[in-house]
């Protein structure tokens, strides 16, 4: 049990107002969705999302454009990448700069297999998954070593560095070219960008429901004893090295995902896609949709995916010239990061759980007190144990 | 407590159990999908006529204007707009109206891929005109064939664009190992004896062009062999140590595939050392308006355009200050009119001659335009395209090269003056060099008013 789920105590819980804190004045149509609980059991319970949550992808990508399509499936791989860097800063307090050089280890461990073997295209990308994880492992242990800036500055070298591997060995990796990997051969006539959405959603959803339960085992909580309290957790017979060894290679295999993903999505893997500006804009989109939230990952890439298209599309209403439209984008990510960390530091996914809690609350009429006996607004940090 | 907890688990139950079936769907989905992408085919073209109606056409292409490679080559699609204005103001082609929209790739591959899709899928081009770069066209050159959407000529004198596996892709400038034999022939003949260091860009581009060098230049006499990669790390950090490298190697000559930042870098790099070799830079890297921007603005105004002096180059459209040149008195006209401000340099010219091909390639198609006969129609009649080009290009159904040969110049006065120092000559990737001899075409009557 947490610290926070003492009954009655609801700490980040909005003051009620008047004429609210009445029970019996739920109106009878709105109520029930209030009462419809998610299984309490965390596999289920994260299936039951996975599902649900697969399902409305499939209804809404079935219906939508071609490009839109191509789009869903840019949100699916940056939303893994994001909820790896977000299992590792969220609930172990590691940061990395590094997640867009274990996009590469994955895209290119993937690509690799996918371009001299013959191997389908999940086994292709279940290795991307493995041998990202391993470079996790390998960044991981002198990384378990250092705090705060230091593991930052190591991370940012691993950014800059990596993506001049594929130059210096250019007959494996295929050099500045890269890598040209074929496209998914849709069934029938589905569309190709339509197959590719379903195809990245099924996996990344798979992901996601294997960090949840991960985040709600023991080792999630080893994760977060961790995070909170090194000296406490190693009193506890926590493993702090092992333990953030773990966390890294968890979220570098993620990552891994996320780059087989995209190099199946992109039709290709070429160094010159993972620069540090990728590793950055991932970190923006963790902190913009909820650090520590899987959930939150999904909009955080839905920021990164969409922003740089609406600023296109503001400055080509505003009749700039082009190059002024590129630079619109960053100004439009740095309003934009500005804002949610001043409004809602928690980010998209805390900001909609605050909001959902107080307005939940207002229609059952109890706020502070439950018929269960506890709350269930906890404080935003702890984000990461909650929801897949 | 204990009723509201059934009946909780009751509707969770029923929740499941919708979503279950629900999910039945995704997960027959996902396991098809194993033996998904193991045999890659090409559709039937389809879409033959997307984005052409009976008053417009659309297209589009994706290019650098932010970035490492933005300087000077931010400027080539404007200037190809310019000329579509041009057009669209004396009525278009055919009476439909060219719409080209440009994005934004800052020569990022991914950006490229993503851009490419939006442009095809949302936009609905009917064709990728002028598209820039290697790396970054190589990235969607499968999903292009994939749709049936024909790249036009291509803004990189890659070999990789004349490819039969690539039926509706063309390129158009020189290919990068042509102009590399016509450079390696001048230096074997006329600076021969020297010692030759090569620095180039590590891509297909540098090694392009190396390989046509190498073909030329005996390799005893190279030196030094320096590369550099055009990511904006390695710029910022500056060619110092190639330059040191060369220097230290004895190199006499040295002979440059840059992109125009890289060249100034290593200019300045080599001045500051006390290092004065003969420059020999392909035509990418040598714009003098480009290069003598750069210079002052990488130098803080320390550096000036005499280091231009005596540089040699190769060019394959007309000299920017020959005012005698229909072709340039027409393209500087147009520019000024629709895109007043863009300077007249290189890059603005290659934006102009391009697009006067693609104009071209539309009239050849004929009124019904469909993207099958604007291949068709490069094919059969690109040969006979009118063009500034120094050269004529070599359009077939077997060939997708556009022009393959130029001429050497020297830069003198700065650059201003460039001093024709070879006469036209023309190659292939293997075969050997010849002298053209068919006159450069001239432009219609009154062109540019």
């Amino acid at each position: 049990m947490d610290v926070a789920t003492v009954p009655g105590v609801d700490p980040h819980g909005a003051p009620r107002g008047p004429g609210t804190s009445r029970p019996g004045l739920v109106p009878p149509s709105w109520g029930w969705v209030w009462k419809l609980r998610l299984p309490r059991q965390p596999m289920l319970r994260h299936l039951v999302l996975a599902l649900g949550g697969g399902a409305v992808l499939f209804g809404v990508t079935s219906v939508i454009s071609s490009y839109d399509d191509y789009q869903v499936a840019q949100i699916g791989f940056t939303a893994v990448a994001i909820a790896g860097l977000s299992l590792l800063t969220g609930a172990n307090g590691q940061i990395s700069l590094g997640q867009g050089a274990f996009i590469m280890v994955g895209a290119y461990g993937a690509g690799l297999m996918l371009v001299h073997t013959t191997l389908p295209v999940f086994l292709a990308l279940f290795v991307g998954v493995v041998v990202s994880a391993a470079a996790g492992v390998l960044i991981g242990l002198p990384a378990s070593r250092l705090r705060g800036p230091y593991l930052a500055g190591m991370t940012l070298a691993l950014a800059i560095g990596l993506p001049a591997l594929p130059l210096k060995f250019s007959k494996t990796f295929a050099g500045e070219q890269g890598l040209s990997i074929n496209p998914l051969q849709p069934p029938g006539t589905v569309d190709p960008q339509r197959w590719l959405a379903w195809y990245v959603l099924a996996a990344v959803l798979i992901a996601l429901v294997l960090l949840g339960n991960l985040m709600r085992s023991r080792y999630g909580r080893a994760f977060r004893a961790v995070r909170d309290d090194e000296v406490a957790a190693a009193l506890s017979g926590i493993s702090v090295a092992r333990t953030q060894v773990l966390a890294f290679a968890v979220s570098a295999g993620a990552a891994g995902l996320a780059g087989g993903l995209r190099g199946l999505a992109t039709g290709g893997v070429v160094p010159d896609a993972f620069s540090v500006a990728l590793s950055i804009s991932l970190l923006a989109g963790m902190v913009l949709g909820g650090t520590g939230s899987l959930l939150g990952a999904w909009w955080g890439a839905a920021i990164l995916v969409y922003a740089p298209q609406w600023a296109t599309s503001v400055a080509s209403s505003l009749h700039l010239r082009p190059g002024q439209g590129s630079n619109l984008a960053l100004l439009f990510y740095g309003v934009v990061l500005v804002v949610v960390v001043l409004l809602v530091p928690q980010g998209v996914q805390g900001g909609l759980r605050q909001l959902a809690a107080s307005t939940g609350r207002r229609l059952r009429g109890d706020g502070a007190v439950r018929s269960e006996g506890v709350s269930t607004v906890k404080p935003t940090l702890r984000e990461g144990e909650e929801l897949p | 407590m204990s009723k509201m907890k059934t009946s909780g688990h009751r509707r969770t139950a029923g929740t499941i159990a919708v979503l279950c079936a629900a999910a039945v769907v995704v997960a027959a989905c996902s396991s098809s999908t194993n033996n998904a992408s193991t045999s890659p085919t090409v559709r039937a073209l389809p879409n033959n006529t997307q984005g052409v109606t009976s008053n417009s056409i659309t297209i589009g292409a994706t290019a650098p204007l932010t970035g490492p490679a933005a300087p000077g080559y931010s400027e080539i699609s404007p200037a190809s707009n310019a000329y579509f204005k041009y057009v669209n103001a004396h009525g278009g082609v055919f009476g439909r109206q060219i719409n080209f929209t440009v994005y934004d790739d800052g020569y990022d591959p991914s950006k490229t891929a993503t851009l490419t899709r939006q442009l095809v899928l949302q936009n609905n081009i009917f064709a990728d005109f002028g598209p820039l770069g290697t790396p970054t066209v190589l990235q969607v050159k499968d999903f292009l064939k994939t749709e049936g959407v024909p790249a036009l000529f291509v803004e990189s004198g890659c070999n990789c664009w004349n490819d039969p596996a690539l039926p509706y892709t063309f390129g158009w400038q020189p290919p990068y190992t042509v102009e590399g034999k016509i450079l390696g022939q001048y230096v074997t003949q006329h600076l021969s004896g020297q010692k030759v260091g090569y620095l180039y860009q590590d891509d297909e581009f540098g090694q392009d062009g190396v390989k046509g060098l190498d073909q030329q230049i005996t390799g005893s006499n190279v030196v030094g062999r320096q590369t550099y990669t055009a990511t904006p790390q390695a710029l910022a950090a500056g060619l110092g140590s190639q330059m040191s490298a060369l220097k230290a190697a004895g190199a006499q000559v040295v002979v440059m595939y840059t992109i125009p930042a890289a060249t100034v870098l290593a200019m300045l790099a080599a001045a500051t050392i006390g290092f004065h070799p003969q420059w020999v830079i392909s035509s990418v890297g040598a714009d003098t308006p480009t290069l003598t921007g750069l210079l002052a603005a990488f130098s803080h105004g320390a550096a000036g355009a005499t280091l231009l002096n005596g540089v040699i180059s190769n060019a394959y459209l007309p000299l920017l200050t020959d005012s005698s040149n229909p072709w340039v008195v027409g393209f500087k006209k147009i520019l000024a009119q629709y895109d007043p401000g863009a300077p007249w340099d290189g890059n603005t010219e290659t934006g102009l001659a391009e697009a006067y091909t693609f104009v071209e390639a539309l009239q050849a198609a004929g009124r019904n335009l469909t993207r099958s006969a604007l291949v068709q129609a490069i094919e059969q009649h690109g040969k006979t395209f009118a063009s500034p080009g120094l050269v004529p290009f070599t359009f077939s159904s077997s060939n997708h090269f556009g022009m393959q040969g130029s001429e050497i110049v020297q830069k003198e006065d700065g650059g201003l003056t460039n001093n024709v120092v070879s006469p036209r000559l023309v190659s292939t990737l293997t075969g050997p060099i010849s002298t053209e001899s068919s006159p450069v075409s001239t432009p219609p009557a009154n062109f540019g008013s």
